[in-house]
């Protein structure tokens, strides 16, 4: 099903080594030597092939930095981060789609840069854009589209670089509640058809019970793995389930414990 | 997996019946498109108007007798010496002469300009090193080039267009390297998680996203190299030069026509409008209204 995963320059998949990603004693400071600041604290995770995980925490918990560094946006300080997929897809809170290209143009970009010879793009990428259901909004402008629409088309366009790992970075903090509520739906729906494996960034517990297989609570300044809790819930589920709110409600209480202890300091 | 219709397992099947009236609901009407007369009442009308009554005013204060006719001509004169210039075929000879040197030193400078202000942008040494200087050229009037390049040139049109590309290309680099600095560091985030790097980054990711700034740019840079074009002609004077328009005033100076001085400033007045108003403003509208950056209704 899936996404074509024919990248030559990939040493190995996800499937020889087992796992999607794995973080080994990752750790990251920030500033000069003598006034460092310790952002990202011993961090070792495995995310298996397929699997959707999501990286909760409060502000300051450095969940976006832990991306970054996984995108090879920024490096490591200590430890290692194996992507044995190649470079992943990002897809960030801001659309960060190109104003100047069209909807279907910007995901036929992403497909260039990847090498997909002129003559497939334009078919692949209406066919990326019929999977988030956009299939009639090829020759539309970015600010044409709405909040969730741009959204999607920035899916489509994470997808179309045909990466074994989606990093998603609050991608649906800034929508209004029932757009956010669909394209949870279709973020279920779209990681099941392509076996993608996703390591999803929230503050938002529910959307984090909502979607993922697990969960892993950061705690804050520096980050450091606090907890993990496997969701056992079948999909799909909805937001408002009472097995998602009881467990979110468990997820909470513990977030919070681990942000009262920042004010007893 | 073919068609988007297909429906994996467990799915609702209200979803994307859900979603297409969302977004049916989201997008809005789409843009309106003014008709033709209010054009006419709300852009056109306006600037015609301003002019009549400069006209106007123009031939009260030459009825009042403010001043003496050959210090102050009616526009009817001014008018005169235009009928003079069609008759003898040389109107559009003049105004060709300076328009094709203006375009011609407008695109070298634009050459130059562009990989210069690119340069500056990207590369920190070189803006360090040159970027307050090319700050400190665009202030700097670029008739205080005409002295030296004659002296380096003599009187030619090297003399000339070396003023006109001193003047134009701080403007067109800066105009760049403003268009550079205003990108949204995302954009540049976006474009290597997508896997542009190097000159690919520049071509798909860099260029456009710098496209509005460098627009401007390069309409400062017109203003630049025709400001300066007429610095340069009203001094360079020689007989194998041909009659630019600067040429042109300085000879009606000498002449002591005061009609003829005052139709050539308007002639450049016209040509620098025109140029602006047929080549780089439909150009910018249509660049930033493309990416939502103008509202069609305003």
């Amino acid at each position: 099903m899936a996404i074509a995963l024919d990248k030559p320059e990939r040493e190995g998949t996800t499937d020889t080594a087992g796992y999607a990603v794995r973080f080994d004693h990752v750790s990251k400071s920030f500033g000069r030597a003598g006034k460092q600041q310790l952002v990202l604290d011993d961090i070792s995770l495995d995310v298996a092939p397929g699997e959707f995980v999501t990286l909760l925490g409060a502000s300051g918990c450095g969940k976006s930095t832990l991306l970054n560094l996984t995108a090879g946006l920024d490096a490591a300080s200590a430890g290692t981060i194996s992507v044995p997929g190649g470079r992943p897809a990002l897809m960030f809170q801001e659309h960060a789609l190109f104003p100047w290209l069209t909807a279907g143009k910007n995901v036929e970009l992403a497909l260039r840069l990847r090498g997909v010879p002129k003559a497939q793009r334009r078919p692949e990428a209406e066919r990326l854009l019929s999977l988030v259901r956009l299939q009639g909004s090829y020759d539309k402008r970015v600010h044409e589209l709405s909040g969730g629409m741009r959204q999607r088309v920035a899916l489509a366009r994470a997808l179309a670089q045909a990466s074994q790992l989606l990093l998603m970075d609050e991608p649906f903090a800034a929508l209004d509640a029932i757009t956010r509520d669909v394209l949870h739906e279709e973020l279920t729906r779209i990681w099941t058809e392509t076996g993608v494996s996703v390591l999803f960034v929230t503050h938002n517990v529910r959307e984090a019970v909502r979607l993922a297989q697990r969960v892993i609570l950061l705690s804050s300044r520096p980050g450091r793995i606090a907890h993990e809790w496997r969701v056992d819930i079948e999909q799909p589920r909805r937001i408002e389930d009472a097995a998602v709110s009881a467990l979110s409600v468990e997820i909470t209480e513990r977030l919070r414990e681990e942000i009262r202890r920042h004010g007893q300091q | 997996m073919g068609s988007s219709e297909t429906t994996t397992k467990d799915e609702q099947p209200d979803l994307a019946g859900l979603e297409a009236g969302l977004d049916a609901l989201e997008s809005g009407g789409g843009d309106e498109r003014p008709n033709a007369g209010r054009v006419l009442l709300t852009k056109v009308l306006p600037p015609l108007v301003a002019v009549a009554l400069v006209l106007l005013v123009w031939q009260l204060a030459y009825w009042a007798d403010l001043q003496k006719d050959y210090l102050l001509p009616s526009p009817g004169d001014v008018w005169a010496e235009y009928e003079e210039m069609w008759r003898e075929g040389t109107l559009f000879e003049f105004i060709w002469t300076s328009v094709s040197r203006g375009i011609l030193g407008f695109m070298i400078a634009v050459a130059i300009g562009t990989p210069l202000g690119l340069l500056v942008a990207r590369v920190k040494l070189v803006r360090a090193a040159i970027g307050p200087i090319l700050t400190g050229l665009q202030s700097l009037p670029s008739i205080a080039w005409v002295p030296a390049a004659i002296i380096w040139f003599g009187l030619n049109n090297s003399a000339i267009y070396a003023v006109v590309l001193l003047g134009a290309v701080p403007s067109i680099a800066n105009g760049i390297v403003a268009g550079v600095d205003q990108i949204p560091p995302l954009y540049l985030r976006a474009g290597r998680m997508l896997g542009a790097r190097g000159l690919t980054s520049v071509r798909h990711v860099l260029l456009p996203a710098a496209l509005p700034g460098y627009l401007a740019g390069l309409k400062q840079g017109w203003a630049f190299s025709w400001r300066s074009l007429m610095a340069a002609e009203l001094i360079v004077q020689s007989p194998s030069l041909g009659t630019g328009l600067g040429q042109l005033m300085e000879t009606y100076r000498t002449l002591q026509n005061m009609a003829g001085v005052l139709g050539t400033i308007i002639l450049i007045l016209i040509v620098g409008v025109a140029i602006d108003l047929l080549f780089f403003s439909p150009l910018e509208r249509r660049v930033l209204r493309s990416r939502g950056l103008l509202s069609r209704v305003s």
